[in-house]
C-alpha cells in the first residue's frame, strides 16, 4: 500500500479513518502525513455547531448532511463527546442522529472523544478536520460537546460558528451574558415546533442587537448573528440555515477577511507549541528537574512563574 | 501511548424493539475506560460495518435479540473481511441458543455473551483480545 496520506487523498476511506485515529494518539506517522496533506487543505467551508447539552447539535448536523447532499457537495463530521475524567471513558452518541447516510460513500463522520481537552473540542479536532478538508470533503462541519458558557474554542477553529439553541433556554440577560453567544456567527433556535420557539428567536434578535456600538478604530466590532429557527427532526428551517452559513462564508471571502484564518493558525500553532513543550519536558534528561521544580513549587519554596523560567532556560535547541 | 483508550463500537443489527442491554453495556465499558461509539436501534449490516471503518474501531459488539443472528452476524463478519476490516474483533451478545454460537464462531464471531454476563467478563476479554489500532 502507498503511504496513507496519498491512499488517503485518493478515496481510500480505511486508510482516512486510521490516518485520523493517528491524528488522534499523536504518532509520529501523523506528523509526517499531515506535512503531506497540509497544503492541500483550506479549501473545505468548515462549521462549527456549538451550543448547551441536549439542544439538538447532532440531529441538526444530520439534517445539514442531508441538506449539503441533496446540493450534491461531500461532507465531513468530526463529533466530539465528554471523556469522563474519572475513568478515561467515553460514550460517543452523535452518530446514532447521523445513521441515515451512514453508507454514502460522500459522506464521512468520525467520533472523538475530548480526552481531557477543555474548550469544546478535543486536542486533534482541528487537524482532523485539516485532514479531511485535504483529502478533499467541501463542507467539514465540527460538533462539540455540549458546551456551557465559555467553551468557545470551536469559534478559532471553524470559519463560521452556528451556536444552537432551544427554546425556554434563558432571559435576555442569557443573551447579553458574554461568552458563546458573542462568538456566534449565526443563532439558531432549534426544536421550532415547541411553544416559545418564536419567542425565544425574538428575544435573541432583540438583545443580540441591542447597544451594539459601531466599529471603532481599534475596538474588536461586536457580531450581530442573524437568529434562525429550525426544526432538525422534521427539516423544517435546515435549508434556510444552510444558505445563511454560506452567506456568511461568501461575505468572509468577499471581505478578504483574514481574521479567522489567523486565529485557526494561531490555535493551531499554540497547540503544536504546547505538544512538543510537554514532550520535551517529559524527556528522561529532563524529568528530575521538572520533579524537582514541582516539589519546590508544592512546597512554596519557589514561585510557578520562577520555576517555569529555570525549565524553559534547560530546554536549549536540540 | 500504549494506555490509549480502546475503541469499541455497540451496535444494533436487525429489528430488535429496545436497546436496555446495549446501552447498560455501553455505560458499563465506559466506566471500564473505553471509549464506546454507540448507533442507536435497527441497523443494517452495511451500516455497522461503515460505522466500524470510519471509526477505526478495534472491537465491534453486535447485540441481538430477535433470532435474526444466524442471517445478522455472519453477514457483518462477511462485509468487515470484504472492506479489510479482519483485524476487527467482533464479539455478539443477545438471545443466542447454544447450538448457534458454535456455528457463528466459525464465521468469525470471537465470543458469544449471554444473558448474565458481567460488565467486568466483557472488559477483561476485550482487553485481552482487541488488537490496538495504533499500529502506524
Amino acid at each position: 500500500m502507498s503511504d496513507p496520506a496519498t491512499a488517503a487523498r485518493a478515496g481510500d476511506r480505511r486508510a482516512l479513518a486510521r490516518l485520523l485515529t493517528a491524528v488522534e494518539n499523536r504518532t509520529p506517522a501523523a506528523e509526517a502525513a499531515l506535512r503531506v496533506l497540509y497544503p492541500y487543505a483550506g479549501r473545505a467551508h468548515l462549521v462549527g455547531i456549538t451550543g448547551a447539552p441536549g439542544t439538538g447539535k447532532s440531529t441538526l448536523v444530520a439534517a445539514l448532511i442531508e441538506e449539503v447532499r441533496r446540493g450534491g457537495r461531500s461532507v465531513a463530521v468530526v463529533a466530539v463527546d465528554p471523556t469522563s475524567p474519572i475513568t478515561g471513558g467515553a460514550i460517543l452518541g452523535d452518530r446514532v442522529r447521523m445513521q441515515a447516510r451512514a453508507t454514502d460513500p460522500d459522506v464521512f463522520i468520525r467520533s472523538m472523544a475530548s480526552r481531557g481537552h477543555a474548550g469544546g473540542l478535543a486536542a486533534a479536532s482541528v487537524t482532523a478536520a485539516a485532514v479531511l478538508d485535504a483529502v478533499g470533503f467541501e463542507v467539514v462541519f465540527l460538533e462539540t460537546v455540549g458546551t456551557g458558557q465559555s467553551e468557545v474554542e470551536v469559534a478559532a477553529a471553524a470559519d463560521t460558528t452556528v451556536v444552537v439553541e432551544a427554546p425556554e433556554m434563558g432571559d435576555e440577560i442569557q443573551a447579553i451574558k458574554a461568552g458563546l453567544l458573542e462568538v456566534a456567527d449565526l443563532v439558531v433556535v432549534n426544536k421550532g415546533d415547541r411553544p416559545g420557539a418564536q419567542r425565544a428567536a425574538a428575544q435573541l434578535r432583540a438583545m443580540l442587537s441591542a447597544g451594539v456600538a459601531p466599529a471603532r478604530p481599534g475596538r474588536p466590532a461586536p457580531k450581530r448573528p442573524e437568529v434562525l429557527i429550525t426544526t432538525a427532526t422534521t427539516g423544517e428551517g435546515v435549508a434556510e440555515l444552510l444558505a445563511a452559513t454560506e452567506r456568511h462564508r461568501a461575505r468572509q471571502l468577499a471581505d478578504g477577511d483574514d481574521r479567522t484564518r489567523l486565529a485557526r493558525a494561531e490555535a493551531e500553532l499554540m497547540a503544536a507549541l504546547e505538544h512538543r513543550l510537554r514532550a520535551r519536558l517529559r524527556d528522561p534528561r529532563r524529568l528530575a528537574a521538572g520533579e524537582a521544580a514541582l516539589r519546590a513549587i508544592a512546597d512554596h519554596v519557589l514561585d510557578p512563574y520562577t520555576a517555569a523560567d529555570r525549565l524553559l532556560a534547560t530546554l536549549a535547541p536540540e | 501511548m500504549a494506555d490509549r483508550p480502546l475503541k469499541v463500537l455497540i451496535a444494533k443489527p436487525g429489528l430488535d424493539g429496545h436497546d436496555r442491554g446495549a446501552k447498560v453495556l455501553a455505560r458499563g465499558l465506559r466506566d471500564e475506560g473505553f471509549e464506546v461509539v454507540y448507533t442507536g436501534l435497527r441497523q443494517t449490516p452495511e451500516m455497522v460495518v461503515a460505522a466500524a471503518l470510519q471509526e477505526d474501531v478495534d472491537v465491534i459488539g453486535l447485540s441481538i435479540l430477535s433470532g435474526a443472528h444466524m442471517t445478522l452476524l455472519p453477514r457483518v463478519c462477511a462485509l468487515l473481511r470484504e472492506q479489510g476490516l479482519d483485524d476487527v474483533l467482533v464479539v455478539a451478545g443477545g438471545i443466542i441458543p447454544d447450538d448457534d454460537v458454535m456455528a457463528l464462531g466459525a464465521t468469525g464471531i470471537a465470543r458469544v455473551f449471554g444473558p448474565g454476563t458481567t460488565i467486568a467478563e466483557v472488559a477483561d476479554f476485550l482487553r485481552a483480545n482487541a488488537r490496538r489500532a495504533d499500529r502506524a
